[in-house]
């Protein structure tokens, strides 16, 4: 039954040793900046684990999460860590539909009511009901309904953590993030778009064997996000040099320097990627040649602009600074018009000023 | 959900510099413009000497302390320099800020590495502390400074020190910081042209005044 | 174009060059490995350094493998991919490099110790392998 723990017969069904899911949690405390002692701990701690009840709600998003969490190139232990859990519904993944589906959900929240684990990607829209509703259900009621009986709720990607892209100006469906709808439970927010796979998979093996995580302020756990890109990226000596590469393909960006001045947001952006990489390791964004984006910060897709540079302006700095000119020049004159004009009139009417009055104007001033 | 610290730039960087900028840029101009349209009133006397080039050379000239100043006024003088150097090359040479500049006006120039500029930043706020020291300790200068005085450098001396504390990371939420350094900047901004800080436009103006006057005179300058 | 002229190759090259710049992060690591040797010495305690945990390039392995050279143990794992242990010119420091099926970096640990906990067969292990044994001799009996 799902409360007793799957992950060692698994492991010896898959013929994997004891040895390698040693490795796996060596790996693991180095992803999360655990002590690296902690390994056998967390071996423990994972193999004797109750197998949890997971729920996942898909709500406004485009699948990346799931592609992301499921599409791992080799078969690894991080599969197994989400093989290990009973995902009891996905709409996108299981095999039932419909009625059945909705039935599968009904019977989890029921079986495991308030041991369950909701995962969330997607944001919910609040104008209408309709605009993004599974099986008549509308998001907001699903999430509500669900949320009630869990545990805990993590938001995987920034669409279910901030609103992401569906939020974005000018937010058309009114979504919202899922701490927006739900205060009473703990929510861990899994940023990203989609989050590093071994980030999602590490946070649910943390779940598994320590509880919530320690999260930061915005709800993110700070394993993953303490630290910004740009502290930990590889081209940050260049920074510090004064070396920036101007455009995508000049001798700055053949020679790696740094992409503060193309529009990267890795100094403001809080994620693992320039350590932890993706694709198995393989590379990030700033490494492929590109600036980070920030899509683990809220509204990412607003922070003024992918490729302007963080220190520019975000406004409508250009036609105020123009107006500014002809303002400005336009009430010179008229003030220095008028100034002649007072001055001709004081002359004319032999007005008088002494040193006390200047004083007294100059204390004013 | 939001982050307020990054809302807070946003905001400093967004409407709140669009305001600043139309202030400061809008203010200087109409007090620059009003100065000079307003000019001086015309002298019918013939000249002495040469009073355009000895206008144009006391704006170079005064540049530099008379014999005897660095010795009567050491802190002023000798911090004034460190002040003003430090805090251009801070502004124009750290590529930050070289690319809001380009991105304002096309314009763009090399910057500096990070140990020069944060020289330059650490050696501005000491002389700039001095400054602001000597001015209170000093009965004299306490006397003829004004609130305004105080203000307007406090008000020089924030961006230098938030930005050092933000790009190091030294205390508090880096994003929070940041956001503080473009406030200051943009408080800086408003405050320009209302005070004393026009003399970074108006002193070209002042010593060619000044020079000019004395040329026509005929005397050097 | 310039950069139409240069090969692919070049800016490979040059990428992982830039990439591999070192960092000077190599020396500090190596007066906390000097440290810990200690503490095996004398309390015989073990400590794991994660090289993950900074920002550690090819160049700073270069100044590492420099110094603690090539000792007399070097085993090869075959767990999910290899692990390759390896004991350095220094006795009790080894380093332990995990990769994946792919061979992709997974994680890299010097380790201090008498043996990684690693190379060390687990009870779980040692478990399945005496039910594996009992029945291959089993077999063995049955088809005799």
């Amino acid at each position: 039954m799902p409360s007793s723990p799957l992950l060692p017969k698994m492991m010896k069904a898959h013929g994997v040793s004891r040895r390698s899911f040693l490795k796996y949690c060596a790996t693991l405390t180095s992803v999360m900046a655990l002590p690296p002692a902690m390994a056998p701990k967390i071996a423990h701690a994972l193999e004797t684990a109750p197998r949890p009840s997971v729920i996942w709600l898909s709500f406004q998003e485009c699948t990346g999460c799931t592609e992301a969490i499921t599409r791992s190139s080799a078969p690894s232990l991080e599969e197994l860590i989400f093989d290990s859990i009973s995902l009891d519904y996905h709409h996108t993944l299981q095999a039932a539909s419909g009625d059945a589906a909705e039935h599968a959900r009904e019977e989890a929240m029921k079986a495991h009511h308030g041991k369950y684990l909701v995962i969330v990607d997607g944001s919910i829209p609040l104008d209408e009901p309709g605009y993004s509703a599974i099986a008549g259900i509308s998001n907001l009621d699903m999430l509500k309904e669900t949320a009630a009986g869990a545990a805990a709720i993590v938001s995987i990607g920034t669409c279910a953590a901030y609103g992401g892209l569906p939020q974005a100006n000018p937010n058309p469906t009114g979504a919202v993030a899922v701490s927006d709808i739900i205060t009473d439970k703990p929510i861990i927010n899994v940023p990203g778009c989609p989050p590093i796979p071994l980030v999602m998979t590490a946070v649910l093996a943390h779940y598994l064997t320590f509880g919530i995580p320690e999260l930061d302020e915005l709800g993110r756990p700070k394993a993953f996000f303490a630290e910004s890109i740009h502290d930990r990226c590889y081209r940050r000596p260049f920074y510090d040099k004064g070396l920036f590469a101007e455009s995508f393909d000049d001798e700055g960006a053949r020679a790696g320097w740094c992409l503060y001045k193309l529009g990267c947001k890795g100094p403001t952006t809080k994620s693992v990627c320039a350590t932890v990489k993706w694709n198995d390791s393989t590379s990030f964004p700033i490494q492929a040649g590109h600036g980070c984006l920030g899509c683990t910060e809220p509204d990412f897709w607003d922070n003024g602009g992918f490729y302007k540079p963080l220190s520019a302006p975000a406004g409508n700095y250009r036609r105020v600074g123009q107006a500014a000119v002809v303002a400005g020049v336009a009430a010179g004159a008229g003030g220095a018009y008028l100034a002649k004009k007072n001055k001709a009139k004081a002359l004319a009417e032999h007005e008088t000023v002494d040193a006390f009055t200047l004083e007294k104007e100059e204390g004013e001033s | 959900m939001n982050n307020p610290n990054f809302d807070l730039l946003m905001f400093a960087r967004g409407p709140l510099f669009d305001i600043a900028l139309l202030v400061f840029v809008a203010g200087v101009l109409i007090r620059v413009v009003e100065i000079l349209i307003l000019g001086r009133k015309k002298d019918f006397s013939k000249a002495k000497g040469q009073p355009v080039q000895q206008g144009i050379k006391t704006i170079f000239t005064r540049t530099f302390p008379r014999p005897g100043a660095i010795k009567a006024n050491p802190i002023t003088i000798v911090g004034g320099y460190v002040f003003h150097i430090g805090f251009f090359i801070a502004f124009l040479l750290f590529v930050p800020h070289i690319a809001l500049i380009e991105e304002l006006t096309g314009l763009s120039w090399p910057g500096v590495g990070r140990v020069v500029i944060e020289g330059a930043t650490v050696l501005a706020v000491i002389a700039g502390l001095a400054l602001l020291y000597t001015r209170w300790k000093d009965p004299v200068r306490r006397k003829l400074t004004t609130w305004v005085d105080y203000l307007v450098l406090i008000l020089s001396l924030l961006p230098l020190i938030t930005g050092y504390v933000a790009v190091n990371k030294l205390f508090g939420d880096p994003t929070f910081m940041m956001a503080l350094h473009v406030l200051s900047v943009d408080i800086l901004m408003i405050v320009f042209p209302f005070t004393k800080l026009m003399h970074a436009f108006t002193f070209a103006m002042a010593r060619y005044y000044n020079g000019s006057i004395q040329g026509r005179k005929g005397a050097e300058s | 174009m310039n950069n139409s002229s240069r090969s692919g190759a070049d800016l490979v090259q040059l990428k992982e060059a830039v990439a591999n710049l070192p960092t000077g992060n190599a020396l500090p690591i190596l007066s906390e490995v000097l440290e810990a040797l200690g503490q095996l010495v004398e309390n015989g305690r073990t400590t794991v350094i994660d090289l993950g945990a900074i920002p550690f390039t090819g160049g700073d392995e270069n100044l590492l493998h420099e110094i603690l050279g090539t000792g007399e143990v070097n085993a090869v794992l075959n767990a999910m991919g290899e692990s390759h242990v390896q004991e350095t010119e220094i006795p009790g420091v080894w380093r332990v490099d995990h990769y994946d099926q792919t061979g992709e970096t997974q994680s890299r640990f010097i380790e201090i110790a008498v043996i990684p906990e690693i190379l060390k067969t687990q009870i779980e292990d040692a478990v399945r392998g005496r039910e594996l044994l009992a029945e291959r001799l089993n077999d063995r009996k049955g088809g005799a």
